[in-house]
């Protein structure tokens, strides 16, 4: 299939499923992060103007701090993500799909460095778009992977309605396509539940609207062996 | 099995793993009391449990959601059960007393081979502005070497300040600026080493033109008392740093018998360990910079302490963790 999934083998021998983040969600999230560092620098300078020079240095300290460890803190200390991921739904890991630790979290934000060049993230974002894994520089050395922090399923599952045998035998895909649909036919609009469903005359006959979608929801439930 | 009672049949494994994970994912050890909740002790077989419902609900082709959630609770535990392993990653003492010097060792070709391209600008830059000081002006602009000589001046009761700098200040630009300086060194190493070449050589003249010029105009007594004291450690750290760039830039050029991707991950691991100990150094050669250096003390006694420190450089480089006991 055509898409974001990465799978990654796990010691049990089963494939985990990741959904692999890409450029745009990254850099809102580097944005959001952009604004928390400036924010906190300014409410400091705020707070240190009295200071004097000491105050300058302890600017110098804290910019130092917040360009270079403020990703590689909240990355290992707080669940693989900064406030602008947490906010954008991401989360780094790495390639195993284990939570990343202090070195592979340093190689990725040290190589920022490089990424950043020549202006704003091109070379990182070239890197990105050419690697099937939207891995930039630092990713790649240091074997992460930026991927969306899987909401938690909603467990809406297939409306119930009266089990309908299919008037053919279905093959496999065939059937997951058709509990795929009737898991989702809430969350459409009713003019698209009705479109998608009318594409398989075959199974829901010389229906039409909103009586196909019932009907496929009919048969959704009798492959699930609802009684 | 049809999906519904494959749910009905799992519902409580489920349910009772999902608990555990909320529980340990906040912290709270055990599970909410009244809940019958899992042991930690059985939590691996429970595990494998749902790996397995996971791959059964995959062959099935059941529901989107189903596996979907199932996929999710074993990515968690995943993270749980595999997340952990290493132990500390900072055992600091013996990083500094062996591993760190031992990763230099290893990386002797790369580490001298940064060290000819950081000093020879620096030896080349002494020997000629000592036959002609206004050759710094091909180098620097005039208003950078009046600042250089203000610094410097042979009056001045704190070296290598301007009168409106003070220690901590400097400690602090020395952190910001200097650490800097060798993060870049490293990560630009990634693009074939060509960075880390040009961040070291670029150093090395201004480091190697500002250093005759001074010395070359009567300013040598208060510039090199100043400079000696952290010298060893901040330039020793600059060339450390382009080794482990260059460790990044030589996996790609020359990979040996892997792809450069997996080359890379490899050199990344030392690479980045080096950098550890080099973010060290820099933070020492800070310390001494912005408080030991400034000090107008008799010059005698500040190159003997900067000739003690290079001495002791080399020395905890080329003997350090050579032992067995660390």
């Amino acid at each position: 299939m055509l898409d974001t999934a990465r799978d990654i083998g796990t010691p049990e021998g089963i494939e985990l499923s990741l959904r692999l983040a890409g450029p745009v969600p990254r850099a809102l999230a580097w944005a959001v992060d952009a604004a928390i560092r400036g924010g906190i620098l300014i409410v400091l300078a705020i707070a240190v103007s009295w200071l004097n020079r000491f105050g300058v240095a302890i600017m110098l300290l804290a910019s130092f701090l917040l360009e270079w460890l403020y990703p590689v803190w909240f990355e290992v200390r707080r669940g693989g993500a900064t406030p602008g991921k947490r906010a954008m739904g991401l989360t780094v890991l790495n390639d195993d799909g284990t939570p990343v630790r202090w070195a592979a979290s340093l190689t990725r934000n040290l190589l920022r460095a490089l990424d950043f060049l020549p202006v704003f993230y091109f070379l990182g974002f070239l890197s990105m778009v050419m690697n099937r894994d939207f891995k930039r520089l630092g990713d790649l050395a240091a074997n992460t992977l930026v991927v969306y922090r899987e909401a938690p399923p909603s467990l809406a599952g297939v409306p119930t309605a009266t089990p309908v045998a299919p008037p053919l035998a279905l093959s496999t895909p065939e059937q997951r396509s058709i509990i795929d649909f009737a898991e989702r036919s809430e969350r459409l609009t009713p003019e698209r539940a009705a479109e998608l469903a009318e594409l398989v005359p075959a199974l829901t006959g010389t229906l039409r609207g909103a009586a196909a979608v019932s009907r496929l929801a009919g048969i959704a439930n009798h492959l699930l062996g609802r009684r | 099995m049809k999906q519904t009672a494959f749910e009905a049949r799992y519902a409580e494994d489920i349910a009772r793993f999902e608990r555990w994970l909320d529980a340990r994912e906040a912290k709270r050890g055990a599970p909410p009391a009244g809940e019958p909740g899992l042991a930690d002790s059985e939590v691996p077989a429970a595990y494998r449990r749902l790996c397995q419902l996971l791959a059964l609900a995959r062959d099935r082709s059941y529901g989107g959601e189903l596996v979907g959630r199932l996929n999710a609770l074993v990515l968690r535990g995943h993270h749980l059960l595999y997340g952990a392993r290493g132990g500390r990653s900072a055992r600091w003492l013996r990083f500094v007393a062996a591993e760190f010097p031992r990763l230099v060792r290893a990386e002797w070709k790369l580490v001298a081979a940064c060290a000819l391209m950081f000093f020879g600008p620096i030896a080349a830059l002494m020997v000629a502005l000592r036959v002609e000081p206004d050759f710094i002006y091909y180098i620097l602009d005039p208003g950078t070497v009046a600042q250089f000589e203000e610094m410097y001046a042979p009056g001045n009761p704190r070296l290598g300040l301007r009168e409106s700098d003070d220690d901590l200040l400097m400690f602090a630009f020395y952190i910001w600026n200097n650490v800097k300086i060798g993060f870049q060194t490293f990560a630009t190493g990634l693009a074939f080493g060509l960075g880390t070449a040009f961040y070291l050589l670029f150093n090395g003249v201004i480091i190697g033109a500002v250093a005759g010029y001074l010395t070359a105009s009567g300013f040598a007594v208060p510039f090199w008392s100043f400079v000696s004291g952290h010298s060893a450690m901040e330039l020793t750290a600059i060339v450390l740093s382009g080794a482990a760039g260059l460790k990044l830039g030589a996996a790609l050029i020359a990979p040996g018998g892997r792809s450069r991707k997996a080359a890379l991950v490899l050199a990344a691991g030392p690479a980045v360990r080096i950098m550890y100990g080099a973010a060290l150094m820099f933070l020492v050669a800070a310390f001494i910079e912005g408080f030991w250096s400034p000090m107008a003390l008799e010059p005698r006694l500040k190159y003997l302490v900067g000739g003690v420190m290079w001495l002791a450089t080399l020395l905890y480089f080329a003997l350090a963790g050579r032992g067995r006991g660390l």
